[in-house]
């Protein structure tokens, strides 16, 4: 195959990669911006998203988009409501303590993986995409429902923005995220809003699984390489900030795929963790976080 | 302050029904000791307690799929075995240990097997970096270690003489037996995709060889990493020259693999040879999957019960609970491992053969089972052999067997070609039975 070709597929694939990223680690910033919680288990609300989304479309009869549409419904809503749970008896008994919310989601994550695997198995299922069809480039065919993909992640995430900067529920967002204690003697209900935080959080990293399901299936395991590469894109981005975030998924996502395509995966994988590095050397902020102080 | 009150108020406070919760749990706990197989006191002599071979088993991690049917298969194996009265008259106990699919961990499955639970020996692993990893240890602890894994590092003579492989052809014998039938029959200019680890490095070296001896050529060498999830960045790779495209794939994200690779070539697409590794566990109904149709597939043991089948293969297939097209019984979407798991069915008969010829009592007569184990040469097709004949070549701790070429068409999988056993034989490069016990 050609240079140009070439580099259009890589392109493609990494834009996928990159819109499912930004999602899920918009939901690992977002819960760290407000909360100033690390989440450890956020791979596993992505894993369950996936595994709700496979149990969703096998009880849905009915054509493979009718049984999708559910499943994007009905599997992030599922997962936000187990997240805002965790919050309410696991984050909130512990005061939100930085050490102790690492170990208390670490601890979630083994439960929600090998629960997975025991009630769920080991295999990896299949969902049927909504739209099946494919798209023949002069050099190669492509998978339609990937571009939906895209289309669909860069909706959800225009719309996630202008909750939080357009509408009230952001400002209370934004308000509590500022300062807590002066937010609470405003009378804003910071523990409903920390619950919603977290469940937002996961969620979006739900309907990001969701998405992937029909093309890659839903494994018990699956959510490990979600967290490292929402990490490593939080990271590069900054904590807590949006922007960074969808600019460093997009950047990661990007060169991941084209330096996969024409070099190796490891290799893509070396560079992300080495940018890290840097950027926790340099600018341990991110590339769009503000410095404390 | 809370104020703790004395514990001697809470034994004058016992009321009925805390009384009978107790009681109840003290005869459940009794229950549960006298179930349990380690807790049996034996009034007799020691020569009837159990024989007990340690499973290390893939209950979680990559193997997880493979790991349930090794599990299913070898325990509807012991059952028999011991309904019929065991090995030389004692029963036959398995001893279950997780490895999660992970090497260090299945080296300390195996030293745990030989120290903790005083297994006679260990049994039962697929996965060929955790074979390596683990058979060190075997041949430290000296004890016999017997994998269900197909890797070529047995018979290459990289492991110890406490390692066999009896009930599973090995990978260097399953491909020189049918790269002549897949360059006569689909083409000579390959590209091969394999997973970027021992089982697949067997692959890439062995059929380069094997195809170059048949006139024909590898044009391309696609490695891919064991926890890969996404394939299509890797397809431009692949040569318009293609012939067949050759491909083995373990690991939870073969599915993924076969849908792009059908996006990527539409209908205009080279020949397809793969590995059944590649589809073990999945429906070859799934979504996505329609692109395979009239491709071939190698089988160790056909998934779908054949018109030739046995009367063994019935009775295998009932004993093991899957149905004609290769699926559990109890639920027709779990579809099973076939073409691996049988070989811990007929390792488990080959166990006890070897026992029952060295006279195994204890585990001082480990030394007697390696030897009568090398002293196997030929194992008939049977009930206990439902998969085939096998020759066994005692220096280099290997069987040999039949394999089978299966076409996918119409939602199944039928056989159109079986190899003969010299099919597959090749120089043997080792003789562990020179190294000291």
């Amino acid at each position: 195959m050609d240079l140009g070709p070439f580099l259009f597929l890589a392109t493609l694939e990494g834009l996928v990669t990159a819109s499912v990223l930004a999602l899920t680690a918009l939901g690992l910033s977002l819960v760290f911006g407000v909360m100033r919680v690390v989440n450890v288990a956020h791979g596993e609300f992505y894993m369950l998203g996936a595994v709700i989304a496979w149990f969703t479309a096998a009880t849905v009869p009915g054509p493979a988009a009718v049984s999708f549409l559910a499943a994007i419904i009905v599997a992030p809503i599922a997962v936000g409501a187990l997240a805002a749970a965790t919050d309410w008896l696991i984050l909130k008994r512990i005061n939100y303590n930085p050490e102790a919310t690492i170990v208390a989601t670490i601890g979630l994550l083994y439960m929600i993986q090998q629960a997975t695997l025991t009630f769920y198995g080991p295999d990896a299922r299949p969902v049927e995409a909504p739209i099946v069809f494919r798209i023949q480039f002069p050099w190669f065919g492509y998978s339609g429902y990937k571009i939906v993909v895209i289309g669909f992640a860069i909706l959800v995430l225009a719309l996630t923005w202008a909750v939080l900067t357009r509408s009230k529920l952001g400002l209370l967002m934004r308000a509590t995220q500022y300062d807590r204690e002066t937010a609470q003697a405003f009378g804003i209900p910071v523990d409903i809003v920390y619950a919603g935080v977290f469940a937002a959080g996961a969620m979006l990293a739900a309907i990001g699984a969701v998405l992937i399901v029909p093309i890659r299936q839903a494994h018990y395991l699956m959510g490990g390489e979600a967290l490292l590469l929402s990490f490593i894109v939080v990271i590069i981005g900054g904590l807590g900030s949006l922007r960074g975030t969808i600019v460093a998924a997009l950047f990661i996502g990007l060169s991941d795929g084209i330096i996969s395509v024409f070099f190796t995966p490891i290799l893509a994988k070396i560079l992300a963790t080495l940018l890290v590095a840097c950027v926790l050397i340099l600018r341990p902020q991110g590339l769009f976080g503000r410095a404390p102080g | 302050m809370k104020i703790q009150k004395p514990s001697r108020l809470a034994v004058n406070s016992v009321t009925r029904r805390s009384a009978l919760k107790g009681l109840g749990a003290a005869a459940g706990a009794s229950a549960v000791l006298s179930a349990a197989p380690g807790f049996v006191r034996y009034s007799q002599a020691q020569s009837s307690e159990p024989i007990k071979i340690g499973f290390q088993v893939h209950r979680t991690g990559i193997g997880a799929s493979y790991g349930r049917w090794y599990e299913r298969v070898t325990n509807a194996a012991a059952k028999l075995i011991n309904d019929e009265g065991g090995i030389n008259g004692r029963m036959v106990e398995i001893v279950p240990e997780d490895d999660g699919t992970d090497p260090k961990r299945g080296a300390e499955v195996v030293e745990k097997f030989a120290t903790r639970h005083n297994c006679d020996v260990a049994f039962g692993t697929l996965f060929s970096h955790v074979v390596i990893g683990s058979a060190p240890a075997a041949g430290e602890q000296k004890l016999p270690y017997f994998v269900v894994s197909e890797g070529y590092h047995v018979a290459s003579g990289g492991l110890n003489r406490y390692v066999f492989q009896p009930g599973i052809t090995d990978v260097r014998q399953q491909i020189s037996s049918m790269a002549p039938w897949v360059s006569q029959n689909l083409g000579k200019k390959v590209t091969m995709v394999y997973p970027d680890f021992a089982f697949g490095h067997d692959h890439r070296d062995f059929f380069s060889k094997a195809i170059a001896a048949q006139g024909g050529e590898v044009l391309e060498l696609i490695p891919i990493p064991p926890t890969e999830s996404s394939f299509t960045r890797y397809f431009p790779r692949i040569p318009s020259a293609t012939e067949v495209l050759y491909h083995v794939m373990v690991g939870p994200g073969v599915l993924t693999f076969v849908k792009e690779m059908g996006e990527h070539f539409g209908s205009n697409r080279p020949e397809i040879f793969g590995f059944i590794d590649s589809l073990e566990a999945v429906d070859i109904n799934s979504p996505g999957l329609e692109f395979l149709e009239g491709s071939h597939f190698w089988e160790a043991y056909p998934r779908y019960k054949q018109a030739n089948s046995s009367a063994h293969d019935a009775l295998y297939r009932k004993a093991v609970g899957i149905d004609d097209s290769g699926a559990s019984t109890a639920d027709p979407k779990d579809v099973s491992t076939a073409s691996h798991m049988f070989g811990c069915w007929e390792t488990l008969f080959t166990i006890k053969d070897a026992m029952e010829a060295s006279g195994y009592q204890s585990t001082a007569d480990r030394g007697k089972l390696i030897e009568a184990m090398e002293a196997i040469t030929t194992i008939a097709e049977s009930r206990e052999h439902p998969q085939g004949e096998k020759l066994f070549n005692g220096k280099i701790h290997q069987s040999f067997g039949k394999q089978h070429i299966s076409k996918v068409a119409g939602g199944r999988l039928d056989v159109v070609h079986t190899t003969s056993l010299e099919d597959g034989f090749y120089e043997p490069e080792a003789d562990y039975t020179t190294q000291a016990l």
